[in-house]
């Protein structure tokens, strides 16, 4: 049961380095396997047409990005327990600035990524600086606004030059570099962002099991014991904020990339709520969780679409609401560590 | 000068809907001191089950509407009961995600059940202006008398009835109440009730104006949270005047200074502006935590 | 005389920590009993058990009928007024809504509004500041506050815990003529916990004292106060 995935990981939130460094490999293997294993797990696509194929991989390719955001997500709910209910803007910020840039300046889309990155942390930061006095619903209430307001900033008109308002901007796939002939472009958008997210995930297990992460720990199980061993909880939070937003931005630029195009009304709140859904499908303070709900809501949508247009968001909705109860008391100290 | 004094009225129609969200916010979170969320969503919900009763059963508006008032509470309080009371003394962050939950899953069923086509919404008002001015229409008239009304129907519940009363008590200091015998419980679930009759009230008067569709309440929900921080989240009063101050600065401020294409932005630097500057609101009570 | 209340075996706790390992007491029909002994001993969550506040097992009876396990708000409406530790008061609202709330489970309107008037005639201070928020009033009033409210329930049982912490003397003083007047006019039996037992002991009939979750004596309030070990080894003075 799926709301177990999110209940487990509560209990042991640093006991992660249990995960064989094995079955670390063997998944990873998998990943950089899988463009290749498809058509011989899914034999009936061999014959077809590679356009499904290709489809497929684009699907992991967004599973890898969404595995990205809300692992950006994560640490800063999960491990510094502050509540975002807007990572959705720092992902709309980072996709505008990978298409902007490779639209008006021809920057090269892998270089879009860190600028993306580090645009997001700087708005992370000064974002978190304000909002880090605030806690629990009214830090939720705030980022809630912000996801709100998004699509409409984006709109604005006198931003639109830049923006292309409403319509958004449509962007060029880079295709393999070096003239590579046995990638396709779909394969190879593939593998990059797998690497990035490579990088990513090693450098968010760095992050959090060294001297940062334990703070940022520390000040979300106490806050105030912290404070008296020396923390600086103002700077400790601000820089959790942008950190993870730097990781929702790098997934933004890596979305725009994939899917060539961006447009005011993908970022609306409700995509704020995926990454939410993800990460609590997840579990929280767990790393290789992101991975589990960027598949969550990468494919139960896909699946439940063909049901009705409501019925993907109502299985979230109930999914939300199941993981909420079976988190269970006695384990979920975590969770009740971040009470406000 | 007309234009401005357009601006003004306007302001203040619209000041009613936010203030009428921001009073069912209030309610739940002097009740629970907890922000829901999913008010929004559940006041959409409310309004197309007004819209079905008299749109697809044929009721006259005002049967209509009271019937909507009912059956919201009726929902919110049975909600309270299911979903929140188990959570009662969960962490704050798997209350929000149920809130969330809430929320998509209300949206989800309005698609399911009403589709996602815009529809219209009748108002109970007659459509030409009043007294023959031009600031403004009867439903917006109707909208300020409503949320006054609804105010001081509230007002004289809590200040004046022995309920009234045990809800504040149950609020405030929920040991001590169930020490004189007050079903705290209950009181939590009535809160929830008239939350949602409110928010049910607000949604049938914002249809009219800006069509009913899943979406139509989150943009509201938004000037309904900086509505009720602005005036203080404890407080009823503040919320309502809250509501006022907030529709008129976004028409004025949409109309001569930043373009209606950011009035959305308004609320969310309002609601952040509030929270760092005066996290009380113009009249609630100063929080203060101890170590 | 008939005994009000009946304890056999109470256990209760917090969470896995019992406090209360087994007590056996009872409380006469319009007496005063007193349950005396040090910080820790269990005396507060003596009472917060009777009236459901925390888990329990045991036997608890109150006229003949069972309680332990009910709810709280139930045990009230039986007839078990309790003026918590602290005061309970509600301080965000004005004095005599607070006193108000005190007849919640009540439905004799006009019984009430004469109860009102009489206990405004014990405690003239709170009428004088019937409109103030009881958030304002001195810690004094607000104990005469919580009396008041305890007494608006028209109990059968007052559980007062601690009346006199934290207050001056004239104050506890006066707060304890009124106690007994009360306990004598109106015949309202009472379960008083108190630190300060010389206090308790003078205008109490009975008294249990409490060590570490257990009685470990008991006996009319004149036998404990002249009992030389006792005062000396429990009581300190």
């Amino acid at each position: 049961m799926t709301s177990n995935q999110a209940a487990a990981p509560l209990a042991t939130p640093l006991a992660k380095p249990a995960t064989s460094w094995v079955t670390t490999g063997i998944f990873i293997a998998v990943l950089f396997a899988l463009p290749y294993l498809l058509p011989v797990v899914l034999p009936e696509l061999e014959g077809i047409i590679t356009l499904k194929a290709n489809f497929m991989i684009f699907q992991f390719t967004l599973v890898i990005i969404y595995a990205i955001a809300i692992l950006g997500l994560n640490i800063v709910t999960g491990y510094s327990g502050q509540i975002s209910l807007g990572h959705g803007a720092f992902y709309a910020i980072g996709a505008y600035t990978a298409a902007v840039l490779m639209d008006k300046l021809d920057v090269p889309y892998w270089a879009t990524v860190p600028v993306s990155g580090a645009l997001c942390m700087v708005v992370g930061f000064l974002f978190g600086l304000p909002a880090l006095r605030l806690t629990g619903h009214y830090l939720a209430l705030a980022t809630f606004a912000l996801a709100l307001a998004v699509p409409q900033l984006l709109k604005y008109k006198h931003i639109e030059w830049l923006t292309g308002g409403v319509q958004g901007i449509v962007i060029l796939k880079p295709d393999a570099p070096f003239g590579i002939k046995f990638m396709n472009a779909d394969q190879w958008l593939y593998y990059f962002c797998l690497f990035v997210a490579c990088i990513m995930f090693w450098l968010a297990m760095n992050l959090i099991r060294g001297r940062f992460g334990r703070a940022m720990i520390a000040i979300r199980d106490h806050p105030i014991a912290a404070e008296a061993m020396g923390v600086n909880n103002a700077m400790v939070k601000s820089m959790a904020f942008g950190i993870s937003a730097a990781y929702t931005g790098v997934a933004g630029a890596l979305g725009a990339i994939a899917i060539a195009f961006v447009a005011p009304d993908s970022f609306t709140v409700f995509l704020s709520i995926s990454f939410l859904v993800g990460l609590v499908i997840g579990g929280l303070a767990s790393i290789s969780g992101a991975i589990f709900g960027a598949i969550f809501i990468q494919f139960v949508p896909n699946i439940a679409d063909s049901i009705s247009k409501a019925a993907p968001w109502a299985i979230y909705g109930m999914f939300l609401i199941a993981a909420v109860y079976v988190m269970p008391t006695g384990a979920a100290g975590l969770v009740r560590r971040l009470r406000g | 000068m007309e234009a401005f004094l357009h601006q003004i009225f306007s302001g203040l129609a619209a000041g009613g809907i936010y203030a009428s969200v921001a009073l069912a916010l209030v309610m739940i979170y002097t009740a629970t001191h907890h922000i829901n969320f999913a008010q929004g969503e559940m006041a959409m919900f409310a309004t197309y089950i007004g819209w079905a009763l008299i749109e697809q059963v044929g009721l006259p508006y005002w049967v209509a509407f009271f019937l909507t008032i009912a059956i919201a509470f009726v929902a919110g309080f049975t909600i309270e009961r299911i979903v929140l009371r188990p959570l009662a003394d969960k962490p704050v962050l798997s209350i929000i995600i149920a809130f969330i939950g809430l929320l998509v899953i209300f949206n989800a069923l309005a698609g399911f059940f009403f589709s996602y086509t815009i529809k219209a919404f009748p108002s109970p008002f007659p459509t030409s202006p009043p007294f023959g001015n031009k600031f403004l229409s009867w439903h917006d008239l109707g909208t300020v008398g409503i949320t006054v009304m609804v105010l001081l129907l509230l007002f004289g519940f809590f200040r004046f009835t022995p309920l009234g009363l045990a809800m504040r008590a149950a609020a405030f200091n929920p040991e001590s109440a169930r020490l004189v015998g007050i079903r705290v419980g209950l009181m939590l679930a009535l809160g929830w009730g008239l939350a949602a009759s409110i928010g049910g009230i607000a949604g049938m008067l914002v249809a009219h104006v800006v069509y009913l569709d899943p979406n139509m309440m989150s943009g509201i929900l938004l000037y309904g949270f900086a509505s009720a921080l602005l005036g203080g989240i404890d407080n009823p009063g503040g919320a309502v005047v809250g509501g006022f101050i907030v529709g008129v600065a976004e028409n004025l401020l949409g109309a001569y200074v930043i373009g209606t294409e950011l009035k959305l932005s308004v609320a969310l630097v309002l609601i952040i502006g509030v929270l760092l500057v005066r996290p009380a609101g113009l009249f609630g009570r100063r929080l203060v935590t101890r170590v | 005389m008939a005994k009000l209340l009946e304890v056999k075996g109470l256990r209760a706790g917090y969470g896995p920590t019992e406090v209360l390992h087994g007590l056996d007491f009872e409380i006469e029909e319009g007496g005063i009993t007193t349950i005396l002994g040090a910080n820790g001993a269990g005396k507060t969550t003596t009472l917060r058990a009777i009236c459901g506040m925390v888990r329990v097992s045991g036997q608890v009876s109150l006229g003949g009928q069972a309680i332990a396990g009910k709810a709280t708000e139930d045990i009230v409406r039986l007839g078990v007024a309790h003026v918590p530790d602290g005061r309970g008061t509600f301080v965000q609202l004005t004095t005599e809504e607070n006193i108000r709330l005190g007849a919640y489970v009540r439905s004799d309107k006009a019984a009430v509004a004469a109860d009102m008037e009489r206990i405004y005639g014990y405690f003239p201070r709170l009428k004088e500041r019937r409109e103030q928020q009881a958030g304002t009033l001195s810690g004094g009033e607000q104990q005469m506050l919580a009396i008041s409210r305890a007494l608006m329930l028209s109990p059968r049982l007052l559980l007062l815990d601690e009346p006199s912490f934290g207050l001056a003397p004239l104050i506890v003083q006066e707060i304890y003529r009124i106690l007994r007047e009360i306990n004598r006019k109106e015949r309202v039996s009472m379960l008083l916990v108190e630190q300060n037992a010389a206090l308790a002991l003078d205008v109490a009939d009975h008294a249990y004292l409490l060590e570490t979750g257990n009685v470990v004596v008991s006996g009319t309030s004149d036998v404990i106060k002249n009992d030389e070990t006792v005062r000396r080894s429990y009581l300190g003075y």
